[in-house]
Order: structure tokens, then C-alpha cells, then sequence
């Protein structure tokens, strides 16, 4: 099997997907790591699973719905809501500026 | 008087209580002072519960007024740690991480909430490898944590300040997550019972998220009574956790004295190959023969899929803590996303790369079907025995630093125990002895789903024949 290599544009490309801001000397570390373990875990190409189907819970039931209904006893206050937020005003939770103005 | 709590269970603890020998105050102190003159040589805690003693106060108060306090609480006054996976209201919460290193939860675990409604007292929160990511305790954003029995070595992860702490005698028991490793690990390190429950059987919620299909909620105590005790107070549906089950909660308990089944243990031979050290072969070997003076029958199984389990599991893993972990965006709690420790990321980036575009039909959904095989491979075993036999770890505790230059190597030291979370199956680490240089070895007994009273049963038995509980660290 073919070793798996990752270069450092895929480090780069798949840093922005996940938003981890990386600098150039921990993509360099990151990147023969991340060879190794791709490398690894590819393995599991070599078993045919052509007819099997997948397994992502292994629980016997699903659709568990609640009731529509407050449970006012669990609902946070506005000030506990945003209690650990860094920076607040007047009520809201102050966000990145996603659009610019220009 | 001072109890010695590396000797009494919480059972001896509460005779003690009813015999007016012991108070609630005394008990706390004893952990507090305990922790006092250990804790700089092992680093179990990462914060303390400032409350803890005036909450024993008051329980003394409480106890004096209504003596059946006692009856109706099991955990009443039992110094407990607490993960810090776990979210715990108006106590600090940080998953070992520095990201959330000042976050404040607003509200507490369900299964936090249980324990302090069976009376329990939350010591402090345990340090573990952050976000769960490792089987040491060196992955901690804080420190690592050291093993009792020397603290040279490590007391197994990520459940590592769980470890260290029970059996260092600091609080009688500690919560744990089990998603590849995590609580079972370090209580084969440490010498302890712990159990990684049937997915589903205990609610997750309020404990942070790692990997979402294979988390598990777990525990570890000295003894298999006082595990047994502790999962009757977690275990049963939850409707804030729509993945927890409905079925009923057996009476652990009770099962465990009555007089052993013509039980069948199966042993799979893809794990017992070359590689294994040879102290731990032995110790396996041994208690497989303390099985068969039991009465327990054995019989060789297999489970062929265990080559690719390890494979399969890491994909899963970062695959999903790719997704969990995406929360932490520093806006409405915690630092920066550059604030990640190395392993976070490690993990985040590879699970990104797996399930991104191009590359997630031959990663996820491929070891999604592997899964299935793995699965299969268990059930099969499990209709012909009532239990698997299998070590818990390659390997008996190692050196502090010994796997962290090589991530791979240090994710290969769940080899053994990573299968069962792809399953879902329960499975308890049991004791069974020392290594030459007095190392804690310990064993995997799996069950099918929802059978942990017949596995505590069985462990129950076995730990009286053998009781390496009776032998603790000297710090």
C-alpha cells in the first residue's frame, strides 16, 4: 500500500476548514504527524465492505422526541447566559464582524 | 478519628457513621488533609470545591436531626472527584484544557446531579488529558498527572486524576469517561474497578462531548460492591440524553453476593499474540486460572476484525471530535481557537480531513462499515459465551514520556480496549496483580449490552478469591 503523504497545502486547506489558526512552524510539525496517522488508519481500505452496512450508533432506538413543553426550572437567566461570554453589550454576545462594510 | 481512606470502603465509611465513630466533617478533613500531603507529589486535582467542608458541616447537623438520612441516601457525605469532562455548577469546569481554563457552568451534569442527590461530596475536579484526547494524563493542558504506585509512571488516561486519586485514598470514588480507553486504562494502572459502561446505559449529558457515538460515562472505586453501588445511582433513562435507554435498571447490588452461574468465559486469541508483555501474559494467564478453580468454564473465541479496530476507531474519533470541538470558538465562552493544545488539534485537523469532501467515502464511511464487522464480531462471541477475557492493556503502566514524542504509539495502547466502544458492549477492569516492579495489572471482562450485573456478579466473586484491593500505595 502506498504511504500516505499530506502536504503542506492539504495541512493549510484543511486548518481553514476546521478555523484553526496554524502557524507556518506548527503546520510543519503537524504535517509528518498527520502522514502517519492517515497512513494508519488507511488500512481499513484493504477490507471489502461492499454489501455491509455502516454503523454510526449502536443504540436500539431512534427518533426519540421531547415534549413541547418549558421546563422553567432549566431555563437559564439572561445574565447566566452570558456569563462566560468575553465580550458582551448591552445584553448580546459580541461576534467577529462577518461582514464588511466596504 | 482519621479514617484511612485507602483502607475503608464507602460501605466501612457509613458503619462508621451509624455508629456515631466517624462524622461527616472528619470524613471531608480526612480527604482534604489527605489531598493536602499527597497531591503535590501525584497532581490528581485541578481545582478543589471550596464548599466541600462547610457541606460536610451541615450534613453532620442534618444527620443529628433525621439519622434515616442515611438509609435513603447512599452516597451521603462520600468524598467523590469529579472528571472535569464533567460540567459542575459554579465550580470551575475546564476538560483539562486551557481554551476553557476560567469557564463557569451554569448548570450541572445529569449524572453530577445524581450523585449529589445520593448525597455525595464533590472534593474538587480531576485532571485528565484534555477533551479526553490520550491515555496518560500527559496530554493535560494543566500537568500530568503521576501514578500513586510510582510516580515515575504514568497512571493511565485520559481518566488519569480518577485514577491517581482512588487509589491514592483522596476520595472514595471518581466519575470517569470511557470512549476508547478512558476509564478502564487507568484503573488497570492505578489497581482499581472500573467500569466502562453499555453505550446508552448512563446519560452523557452536561459531560463535555468527545466523540459523541462511543462516549461513555463510567466510574472507578477500590472495590466491585462499591462500582456496583455507584452505577444504580447513575445508570437509567434520561430525557435530556435521547441516546440513553429505557430499559430498566437492574439492583446491582443484590446480584453480586448469590452463589456463581455456570458462567462461560470465551478467550480471544487476536489478543493474545507476540508483543504483549510478557508480565502482563502471566498476570492474564493467572486469572484465568483463578477463573477455572472458580468453576468458570473457558473456551477459545475469536474476534477477527481486532487487526483493524484500532484503524477504525481513529477515524471515528477525530471524525467526530472535529465536529464537537468546533463549539469552542471563544465567543460565547473560553480563549481563542489557537489556544488548542497539540493533541486537540492533531485530532481536529485529521478528523477535518476525513470527513471533508473527496476523502469521506473512503474514511468515515468505510470504518463506518468496519464498525458493523466489529459489532458482529462481538455479538457472535457473545451467544456462545457470557463473557470475553482479555487484557486491558498491551503493556503494564509506562515512564512519564515514554510515548509522547510519537502520537501513534501512545493511541496503540488501546488496542485492547478501544473495540468494545465500537460495539457499545460494557466492560470492567479488574485487578489481577503486579508487575516485578510492583506495577498494577489489570483485566477486561466484556459482556453484552446491558449485562453489568452479570459481569459484576462474576468480578464480584473473582475479587474475593483473589482481593488485590487490600494492597495499596505508599506516598
Amino acid at each position: 500500500m502506498s504511504k500516505t503523504k499530506i502536504t503542506l497545502t492539504q495541512v493549510q486547506h484543511v486548518a481553514k476548514l476546521a478555523r484553526l489558526p496554524l502557524t507556518v512552524k506548527r503546520s510543519k510539525k503537524l504535517q509528518p504527524q498527520l502522514s502517519e496517522v492517515l497512513d494508519y488508519v488507511s488500512q481499513i481500505g484493504s477490507i471489502n465492505t461492499k454489501n455491509d452496512p455502516e454503523t454510526c450508533q449502536v443504540i436500539d432506538h431512534y427518533n426519540t422526541f421531547r415534549r413541547d413543553k418549558i421546563e422553567k426550572h432549566r431555563v437559564l437567566t439572561q445574565k447566566q447566559a452570558l456569563s462566560n461570554a468575553p465580550k458582551t453589550y448591552q445584553g448580546y454576545v459580541v461576534v467577529p464582524a462577518l461582514i464588511d462594510k466596504s | 478519628m482519621i479514617p484511612d481512606l485507602q483502607q475503608l470502603t464507602i460501605f466501612d465509611i457509613h458503619q462508621l457513621i451509624r455508629r456515631k465513630q466517624l462524622s461527616f466533617s472528619e470524613l471531608v478533613q480526612a480527604s482534604l488533609d489527605r489531598i493536602e500531603a499527597t497531591d503535590s507529589q501525584i497532581n490528581s486535582f485541578i481545582n478543589l470545591n471550596p464548599n466541600a467542608l462547610e457541606q460536610a458541616n451541615s450534613l453532620d447537623n442534618q444527620f443529628i436531626q433525621n439519622p434515616d438520612l442515611i438509609d435513603n441516601k447512599p452516597l451521603l457525605g462520600i468524598p467523590l472527584g469529579v472528571k472535569d469532562l464533567y460540567v459542575t455548577q459554579n465550580l470551575t469546569t475546564t476538560a483539562g484544557s486551557k481554551i476553557i481554563d476560567n469557564y463557569l457552568p451554569q448548570y450541572s451534569a445529569t449524572t453530577v446531579t445524581r450523585y449529589l442527590d445520593a448525597g455525595a461530596i464533590i472534593i474538587g475536579k480531576l485532571n485528565q488529558d484534555a477533551w479526553g484526547h490520550g491515555s496518560s494524563g500527559e496530554n493535560s493542558d494543566h500537568f500530568p498527572t503521576k501514578n500513586p504506585w510510582n510516580i515515575q509512571y504514568v497512571p493511565g488516561g485520559s481518566s488519569s486524576g480518577s485514577g491517581a486519586s482512588v487509589s491514592a485514598g483522596q476520595v472514595l470514588a471518581a466519575t470517569g469517561t470511557d470512549t476508547g480507553s478512558s476509564v478502564r486504562l487507568p484503573a488497570a494502572f492505578c489497581n482499581l474497578v472500573g467500569l466502562k459502561p453499555t453505550y446508552g446505559r448512563v446519560s452523557r449529558y452536561g459531560v463535555i462531548a468527545m466523540t459523541s457515538s462511543l462516549d461513555t460515562i463510567g466510574h472507578l472505586t477500590k472495590t466491585v460492591a462499591e462500582n456496583a453501588l455507584i452505577l444504580s445511582i447513575t445508570a437509567g433513562h434520561d430525557p435530556l440524553d435521547a441516546s440513553t435507554s429505557s430499559k430498566p435498571v437492574p439492583d446491582y447490588l443484590k446480584q453480586i453476593n448469590k452463589p456463581l452461574s455456570k458462567y462461560t468465559i470465551g478467550i480471544p486469541k487476536e489478543y493474545f499474540i507476540d508483543g504483549i508483555d510478557p508480565q502482563v501474559h502471566q498476570a492474564t494467564q493467572q486469572a484465568i486460572n483463578t477463573f477455572k478453580k472458580m468453576g468458570i468454564k473457558t473456551k477459545s473465541v475469536s474476534l477477527p476484525h481486532t487487526d483493524v479496530a484500532m484503524a477504525c476507531y481513529y477515524i471515528f474519533v477525530p471524525s467526530e471530535v472535529s465536529s464537537n470541538l468546533a463549539r469552542f470558538d471563544g465567543i460565547r465562552y473560553g480563549h481563542h481557537r489557537s489556544t488548542f493544545g497539540e493533541e486537540a488539534m492533531r485530532r481536529i485537523m485529521i478528523g477535518t480531513h476525513t470527513l471533508s469532501s473527496g476523502y469521506y467515502d473512503a474514511y468515515y464511511r468505510q470504518a463506518a462499515k468496519i464498525r458493523t464487522l466489529i459489532k458482529q464480531d462481538f455479538d457472535k462471541v457473545l451467544e456462545q459465551v457470557d463473557f470475553i477475557i482479555a487484557p486491558s492493556s498491551p503493556t503494564p503502566p509506562f515512564k512519564l514520556e515514554a510515548k509522547t514524542t510519537d502520537p501513534l504509539q501512545m493511541y496503540l495502547s488501546d488496542i485492547f480496549l478501544c473495540p468494545t466502544n465500537l460495539a457499545g458492549n460494557p466492560s470492567l477492569n479488574m485487578p489481577i496483580g503486579f508487575t516485578k516492579e510492583k506495577l498494577p495489572v489489570g483485566m477486561q471482562i466484556i459482556g453484552p449490552h446491558f449485562s453489568e450485573d452479570k459481569i459484576y456478579h462474576l468480578a464480584h466473586h473473582f475479587e474475593q478469591e483473589t482481593q488485590y484491593y487490600k494492597q495499596t500505595p505508599k506516598l
